[in-house]
């Protein structure tokens, strides 16, 4: 650690105002911060400065997206060899599944980060401003969103798209109306259709012969289609053995995740539990109304319909996202419960889109400020109503 | 307003004095008509798909353009202004309709495309804008040039816009595949290149106008608002 130190201390100079790579500055400085706490204090009054800057909060939402990338990287693996027919059983080959599935991941996490912060540094360096982290989680967000069998370069494309018009040309981290990793992930969808849905991409196949009766197509893909008996059991789907994007098959990973969030405080319980209350909602109502129309998607059961596909892991890592949701708790409430409600009528009524929670959260964003505007209107509303009650 | 009013100054001025000479550069870039009036965005959306649907609807509102504000110009101190709005209008239906038959008569492929577009030029808010703005006080010399800086300003950014989009979005440009053939996977997509399916969608042609916006605003200070 304290070579670490002289040798940043080393090299400062360079970068100061007046040395040699001055332009440089922000992106010695994020650096620098991001290896030890920042050295600058506050010299006069009486201020208390917090040890959590961006990148500390930024770190923990990464832990609490490991689960996710490590059962996503054994997951990818394991419906590579069930598609191929070896290891079917699934405590066969774990090493051999989570090898596979991490040679696959790893380069889509190292383009994802490449382009979003080389992208990043360039923008900081030519404005002046200190970089700021808001893509550490994006860029590990983006790989969990995409389908195994994405090309790298597409990941490039929608990875600077996202930074580039989603964030960068709203003013950077903190500013941005949409989600940047769903941004990323919404240009792809609708840039590259047949990459982003249908059954050719969600496993990979590597070329190799696949068993009889393989489909590759999701839970989603095949409720969508009217073919239920192709959707997986309510236990599969919650321990996350089935085709889906790398990061979101698995329940049980992302309630880790949700843990770890609402423990150290960084995301909002109430879009949580609203999300949750809104997709229950919406699934009770289709269970009721499934029957009557004869629909059987509609007629999976609730628990089971939260838990196919993106929901669980858009409430925890999407949803929350502090920069794009509401502000307000009473704002909180109404654009999780949206959310959860629009995610499940999306995926079941809409045959065009067989997952409707990346759609629902994109909606919500973009309506986030209005719920807040009419939240703080009632709020002084009110209590001017109650202010003139008393002078009357 | 009157025909001998005009200063005596004004005509000894060439047609192409420096101030004419500005009408025709403004437009171009410090008072575009798309990107800093941010007018006829609708038509911008719809037809740059295809380069060559971008330089037919150019040429045709630069026609239309051109004629009636010469035309509105000649009649300005006789329409009432009561019912100007109405006179220019009809002006302007007028012209569309010959365009379109043109367009028909000659490029029938074309026009079959861009069609319900070049009606939708009566609505073109910059032709609208022009005989309102310029031609209706200025004389039929200035408000060609007037009309002619305008049209260019407005094909630039079309063709512009409609450059990427038939680029990336159907690999080829004024209709030759200059990427390769999607289908048989040559050039390009034997390397698993594909097209960009967004920038056919008219999301895409706003992003791109708004990337051209941001482009010149920040080169160009004088565009910048004093907060």
């Amino acid at each position: 650690m304290k070579a670490l130190r002289n040798l940043v201390d080393s090299v400062k100079p360079t970068f100061s105002k007046g040395g040699k790579l001055e332009k440089l500055h922000w992106v010695f400085d994020g650096l620098e911060t991001f290896l030890f706490t920042p050295g600058h204090a506050t010299t006069s009054g009486a201020h208390i400065r917090d040890g959590i800057d961006l990148k500390r909060t930024m770190s923990l939402v990464i832990t609490a997206m490991i689960p996710c990338l490590l059962f996503g990287m054994w997951n990818v693996g394991h419906q590579h060899y069930l598609a191929i027919g070896e290891f079917t059983a699934l405590g066969d080959g774990f090493w051999e599944k989570f090898l596979f599935g991490a040679i696959k991941v790893l380069p889509i996490v190292v383009v994802s980060y490449g382009v979003g912060l080389g992208i990043e540094f360039l923008f900081c360096s030519i404005k002046g401003h200190p970089i700021q982290e808001g893509f550490l989680v994006s860029g590990m967000l983006i790989p969990l969103v995409m389908p195994v069998g994405t090309p790298l370069w597409m990941v490039a494309i929608g990875t600077a798209f996202a930074v580039v018009i989603g964030k960068e040309v709203f003013g950077g981290t903190g500013m941005n109306i949409l989600n940047v990793a769903l941004t990323a992930r919404a240009f792809l969808f609708f840039a590259y259709p047949t990459m982003l849905s249908g059954d050719k991409v969600w496993v990979s196949t590597d070329g190799q012969a696949v068993v009889d009766g393989f489909s590759g197509a999701t839970s989603m893909g095949h409720a969508a289609s009217g073919n239920m008996a192709g959707v997986v059991p309510m236990m599969d789907s919650f321990w996350g053995f089935e085709a889906g994007s790398i990061g979101e098959t698995s329940v049980v990973a992302c309630l880790i995740g949700a843990a770890i969030l609402l423990i150290t405080g960084v995301g909002s319980w109430r879009i949580m539990l609203s999300v949750f209350l809104g997709g229950l909602a919406m699934a009770g109502i289709f269970n009721w109304v499934g029957p009557m129309v004869g629909n059987a998607y509609m007629q999976i059961p609730m628990l089971h319909q939260l838990m196919l596909g993106s929901f669980f892991f858009g409430l925890v890592f999407m949803a929350t996202d502090p920069v794009t949701a509401t502000q307000t708790n009473t704002g909180k409430w109404i654009y999780g419960f949206l959310i959860g409600l629009l995610a499940i009528l999306i995926r079941v009524v809409n045959p065009a889109y067989p997952e409707g929670m990346m759609l629902a959260i994109l909606f919500m964003n973009v309506m986030a400020p209005l719920i807040d505007h009419y939240v703080v209107q009632a709020n002084i509303n009110r209590r001017l109503k109650r202010a003139t009650l008393q002078t009357a | 307003m009157s025909t001998s009013t005009a200063p005596v100054a004004a005509k000894s001025e060439g047609l192409f004095s420096k101030k004419n000479r500005k009408l025709i550069t403004d437009p171009l870039n410090d008072n575009n008509p798309i990107t800093v009036q941010v007018l006829g965005i609708c038509s911008a959306l719809a037809i740059t798909v295809k380069l060559e649907n971008a330089l037919v609807m150019s040429a045709s509102v630069m026609a239309v353009m051109l004629a009636g504000n010469v035309i509105i110009s000649l009649l300005r101190n006789v329409i009432p202004s009561r019912i100007r709005i109405i006179v220019q209008l009809v002006v302007v239906a007028g012209l569309v309709i010959i365009v379109d038959n043109v367009l028909k008569a000659f490029v029938y492929d074309v026009a079959k495309q861009v069609g319900v577009y070049v009606g939708l030029i009566i609505t073109n808010c910059i032709i609208m804008g022009r005989f309102e703005a310029y031609a209706m006080g200025n004389k039929p010399g200035p408000s060609a040039l007037d009309a002619f800086g305008n049209a260019l300003g407005y094909a630039w950014i079309l063709v512009a816009v409609a450059f990427f989009r038939e680029l990336f979005g159907s690999g080829s440009l004024f209709g030759v595949p200059i990427l390769g053939d999607a289908a048989e996977k040559t050039r390009l997509y034997a390397f698993g290149y594909m097209n960009n399916n967004m920038m056919i969608l008219p999301p895409m042609a706003l992003v791109i106008v708004g990337i051209i916006i941001w482009i010149q605003r920040a080169r160009n200070t004088k565009l910048i608002e004093q907060a």
